[in-house]
């Protein structure tokens, strides 16, 4: 007998997710490296190209530094250009990821989060894309399996916006969501194709009616103003990733905004989290708004640009804010904390601001965690900085 | 209200592919599911667990499942070694691969919980032709808590290996799954 499917939602996790937005889009070029837990992604993705299903040129490389090396050529030539990596991988591009920006295209990358060795680990933290956070890449985050799908879709159409031209960064938490499954509504393929739309590149090499040249040495005259030009780029995005998730709402039914909110309005305490902990730790404020505590939690959907105003907006007249951060900084703090610190001080009243480091290397950071450090904060047992679960 | 669960085998012996049909199954007949392997390096013969949280609202909760409702064991060998009532929720009961009777596997594990016992390694042995118990621990699984019905699983597990493992050895797992289903007490 066979069962009737209830609904057209799929049973799928977070890398074969983001390999099916990509099937969707049907990019150009796609030139990675395996590494856990981002493989399943390229894998997958593979078998599509095997199978016919794309039109996608794979190029097989050596080392994550030529996939990136050749992403970032590839698109200058004129090609969409997709790749994924996590953890070493990221270390491994880096040298070419301030370049990618730099010359201004828009390829996208796949980020499954893990823990930047050393000791060697495995596991999700943000280590690896925090270390990349000041190369002048987009960045967004993924709450669930959902997300990350929903913005491998959404990345592109702010990538490529001519007011834009950057290359984006889109996160899913390492094993948390790239290995676990859950029910996930997909978009109809041609519907994702007209989102997306056909890639328009400024100025491809391969145009040969108009020659141009890429990644010239600038001297001092032009290297700072290049950069200052990037700054107005990221300015641009902030506006452009709005507009992009309104259209995206339009043919999905999923709103999406640059710092996504939960029962923030009338709390007098919140938390500022990245990625899937955003889901746990909403269930941590349902529990404690059930025993009279006033919290709230939110996320940060774009941390580059990094949304200053919205998270001013946010913060305006609470009493304190905790910056969860899933890396550390050693020696000075998180590095989402001064930041969050930064957007405070927009407000004429600063909230008390703390500090936890949570999660290290795939520490589980449960929703009794959570909750433990609002009560830490309200009782008084809190630090500048903390270091959840760890013995000190 | 979530149901939790959490299954222990060893590395190879299809854990995490049970763990799967479960997942898939539920989503399919319209449940939401958060459903995971226990994350790091997978060795062959190691022991290893694996994680369903089954809901029928969406789930927002991302971490391991602590406290389980239910608590599947694969092999039998884990008995006595591994903790496998650790965190159970009151009510909750152990589903396990075992020879002999549920209150030879309460003794065994030193529990007093609800516990099911299904010889599935015979079972396996038996209908597959080798000691793969993980689907017969599925169709245990439903008759002792109908989380997805009989109907829905054998459905989706012909679906899900079509094409993939010959037509004889989906059958010989059906008639695994019909037998753990018959015979688990």
């Amino acid at each position: 007998m066979t069962m009737p499917k209830k609904h057209s939602d799929l049973a799928i996790n977070g890398d074969n997710a983001v390999a099916l937005a990509w099937k969707q889009i049907d990019p150009d070029v796609c030139a990675a490296y395996p590494i856990t837990p981002q493989t399943i992604i390229v894998e997958k993705f593979a078998e599509y190209i095997a199978d016919g299903e794309v039109t996608t040129e794979f190029v097989c490389v050596e080392s994550e530094h030529s996939a990136l090396t050749l992403c970032t050529t590839s698109c200058s030539a004129g090609a969409r250009t997709f790749t994924a990596t996590a953890s070493q991988g990221l270390a491994y591009m880096w040298e070419m990821l301030p370049i990618t920006s730099s010359m201004r295209v828009p390829v996208i990358m796949a980020v499954a989060n893990r823990a930047v060795s050393g000791p060697i680990n495995i596991n999700n933290d943000h280590g690896d894309v925090m270390s990349a956070r000041d190369c002048g890449w987009l960045t967004l985050f993924s709450e669930n399996v959902q997300q990350a799908y929903d913005m491998s879709i959404i990345a592109p159409r702010i990538a490529e916006h001519p007011d834009v031209q950057l290359p984006c960064l889109v996160n899913l938490d390492g094993f948390i969501l790239t290995h676990a499954i859950e029910r996930m509504t997909p978009i109809d393929t041609q519907i994702v194709k007209k989102f997306v739309g056909e890639f328009k590149p400024m100025h491809p090499l391969l145009d040969v009616k108009h020659p141009v040249s890429h990644n010239l040495m600038d001297g001092p005259l032009f290297y700072f103003p290049h950069k200052y030009q990037m700054v107005q780029a990221m300015n641009n995005a902030l506006k452009v990733a709005k507009d992009v998730f309104k259209e995206f709402a339009e043919i999905s039914g999923r709103e999406y905004h640059l710092v996504e909110e939960y029962m923030c309005e009338d709390a007098e305490s919140i938390a500022i989290v990245l990625g899937s902990s955003f889901g746990t730790m909403k269930e941590a404020v349902d529990q404690l708004r059930r025993e009279g505590m006033k919290v709230g939690v939110a996320m940060p959907r774009v941390f580059r640009p990094w949304p200053i105003e919205d998270l001013a907006k946010l913060m305006k007249g609470k009493k304190s804010v905790i910056v969860m951060d899933r890396h550390l900084s050693v020696g000075a703090y998180g590095p989402m904390f001064p930041e969050v610190c930064a957007a405070a001080l927009e407000n004429k009243d600063v909230p008390k601001m703390y500090n936890f480091i949570y999660g290290l290397g795939g520490a589980d950071t449960m929703v009794s965690d959570f909750m433990s450090v609002f009560k830490d904060v309200k009782d008084g047992r809190a630090t500048r900085i903390n270091y959840l679960g760890v013995k000190q | 209200m979530d149901t939790e669960i959490c299954w222990h085998g060893r590395g190879g012996q299809g854990v995490v592919t049970a763990n799967e049909i479960l997942a898939e199954t539920a989503i399919y007949a319209g449940k939401y599911v958060k459903a995971f392997p226990e994350f790091g390096p997978e060795r062959m013969g190691a022991p290893i667990r694996a994680f369903a949280r089954i809901s029928e609202e969406p789930i927002r909760v991302h971490t391991q499942v602590y406290e389980p409702d239910i608590v599947i064991v694969i092999d039998p060998s884990l008995i006595g070694k591994v903790d496998v009532a650790k965190g159970l929720k009151k009510g909750g009961f152990i589903l396990a691969n075992y020879p002999g009777t549920p209150e030879e596997l309460q003794k065994a594990i030193g529990t007093t919980a609800k516990c099911y016992a299904v010889d599935a390694t015979k079972i396996s042995t038996e209908e597959i032709g080798r000691p793969m118990a993980n689907t017969s621990m599925l169709g245990a699984l439903v008759k002792v808590r109908p989380i997805i019905s009989y109907g829905e699983l054998e459905d989706h597990i012909t679906t899900k290996f079509t094409g993939k493992l010959s037509d004889k050895m989906i059958v010989k797992n059906l008639s695994a799954l019909k037998r753990a289903y018959e015979e688990v007490q």
